[in-house]
């Protein structure tokens, strides 16, 4: 099982449910990496033809094929595998832009994925309680640097060092769903050049 | 009335001072000798002629020189001044609030003449005359919003009120203490107070959002909030943490006086009536050290406030690490001799 225990923190920082199959006319279900297990829990419990009227679009990153083929054996309507979210984007929006009521999300994986895709779905008026998420595999944090406003993704370290601007950053646990990342801000600020060690907070 | 707008700067030279009238106004937050996070809402009315209580929205010597900071600050980062799509009714309202409020307090600075929606306003401070069509935005050369809030000091959050909670949906945000509009635009109460310490365990959210959700159009209210600032700086964002965060390192003894600011918010609330949003006005008052111990009972307060903070709220405020320093430098005009109530001088 890769499922995280999170500290408890701030109330600006999002919880994760486990996913469980809905009645719904259609399910679109996005994970990345160790997502894929949350799918294939939940298609332990769903009735049969479930995934008959299901959209799958789901990005492996560092997994690989490890999950693929027993994705396949689902046998939903639609299996896209992406690259990267970045990739899946465009594919995401035009789903959700022509969705009906009675369409079910289901979201699972890492916190940056779900966050980014939750923005989109939110923006495509999809209502709150037609969303699921469950949180699989690793912690790296999505992170906006306060300072430039530039993201990095898949974040381990705190501090890490900004991908755009270079500065050295600590991560808050403030989180905004609109950025769909949490805050990082300038660690040196006070006295510049004294920077502390990295230590690996999200694995 | 015959304000002398003061001409000085809130960065690089920071030739902002207080004159000695402007001292004696000042609202100096500290109604007994120690401080702790209290909700302390009351209402928003006209109170103690001459102090910043007396208008709906104060205007002081400092009001051009801080509207010239907040264009500079706009100019450098558009990001300060947002507002999401549904919120352009409720600029309209607060741009009407604010009209109305100045032109009836300040009749000698400020003038509103309305024909159904032709308006016509004129600021004289800052050289304004504009005539435009209330509700039609292409009128004005900014959003209704901005372009009012470019002309009153303070900070302005403008909330929407749904789902039984406050959503921070637009806002001015360039004289802050250390928040950033950018991040936070969005969020509800809950989330964009996330970060506060303490305050949530000891309830006071829920009992604040209960309070601010049942503010009645026509009966604003008001509160006290504060924090420590080296150099006169209107603007501590986090966005230029990284280029104030380093001036802490300089304060000493010798320049404590002059360096370091108490800052003072006159947090206000006002409903507005078409849009059922709220707004949430954040006056920012700066002080030096130097200013505030020549009246005695304020300098004698300040030491034992400090002195005497719990370190959490020392931290979150930012000024932990130079605490001691404030203190001993504060300590010098403490005789022990007690304070009476309430915050004006004596």
């Amino acid at each position: 099982m890769s499922k995280a225990v999170f500290e408890p923190s701030i109330p600006s920082r999002p919880v994760y449910g486990a996913l469980e199959p809905r009645t719904g006319i259609s399910h679109l279900m996005i994970a990345d990496a160790e997502g894929a297990e949350a799918i294939l829990d939940m298609a332990g419990a769903a009735p049969p033809g479930f995934f008959a009227n299901a959209h799958i679009i789901y990005i492996p990153k560092r997994t690989g094929t490890l999950y693929v083929e027993r994705l396949q054996a689902l046998a939903p309507a639609q299996l896209h595998i992406a690259p990267s979210y970045a990739a899946a984007e465009p594919r995401l929006k035009r789903v959700l832009s022509s969705s009906h009521m009675g369409l079910q999300l289901y979201l699972a994986g890492t916190e940056g994925l779900m966050g980014q895709v939750m923005r989109e779905a939110i923006e495509a008026g999809i209502p709150h309680d037609a969303i699921q998420t469950e949180h699989r595999g690793s912690t790296a944090r999505r992170v906006q640097c306060v300072h430039c406003k530039g993201i990095t993704e898949d974040v381990t370290h705190d501090p890490f060092q900004c991908s755009h601007c270079g500065l050295h950053l600590f991560v808050r646990d403030h989180y905004s769903r609109r950025i769909a990342a949490f805050q990082g801000v300038r660690v040196d600020a006070e006295d510049p050049g004294n920077i502390p060690e990295a230590v690996e907070r999200f694995k | 009335m015959g304000i002398i707008f003061r001409e000085e700067t809130f960065y690089n030279d920071f030739t902002f001072r207080n004159s000695p009238e402007a001292i004696r106004r000042f609202p100096f937050p500290f109604h007994e000798d120690s401080y702790m996070y209290s909700v302390n809402l009351e209402p928003h009315k006209s109170y103690r002629p001459g102090s910043v209580l007396e208008r709906a929205f104060d205007v002081d010597e400092h009001y051009v020189s801080e509207m010239r900071d907040r264009a500079r600050v706009l100019a450098e980062d558009p990001l300060r001044c947002q507002s999401l799509p549904h919120m352009t009714l409720a600029g309209w309202d607060l741009l009407e609030l604010i009209m109305v409020s100045k032109a009836e307090e300040y009749p000698d600075l400020f003038e509103l003449h309305r024909d159904g929606n032709r308006w016509h306003w004129i600021n004289r401070p800052l050289g304004i005359e504009q005539r435009f069509t209330f509700l039609d935005e292409t009128t004005l050369p900014y959003g209704p919003m901005e372009y009012i809030t470019r002309q009153t000091q303070g900070d302005f959050a403008v909330l929407d009120q749904r789902e039984d909670n406050l959503w921070m949906d637009a806002g001015m945000v360039t004289t802050q203490a250390d928040w950033s509009l950018d991040f936070d635009i969005g969020m509800n109460f809950f989330e964009w107070h996330a970060p506060v310490p303490k305050a949530a365990e000891m309830g006071i959210f829920q009992r604040a959002l209960k309070f601010l959700l049942n503010v009645q159009q026509g009966a604003p209210a008001r509160r006290f909030n504060w924090t420590m600032t080296v150099n006169p700086l209107l603007d501590t964002s986090p966005e230029n943490y990284h280029k104030w965060g380093v001036m802490k390192r300089d304060l000493t003894l010798e320049n404590m006086g002059q360096m370091m600011h108490l800052r003072v918010e006159l947090q206000t609330f006002f409903r507005l009536p078409r849009s059922n949003g709220l707004v949430f006005p954040i006056r920012c008052y700066l002080i030096k050290l130097d200013e505030l111990v020549t009246v005695p009972k304020w300098a004698r307060r300040f030491h034992r406030v400090l002195r005497d903070l719990p370190v959490e709220l020392a931290t979150y405020k930012g000024f932990v690490d130079n605490r001691p320093k404030i203190v001993e430098w504060l300590s010098k005009y403490d005789d022990g001799a007690p304070t009476s109530p309430g915050i004006w001088p004596d």
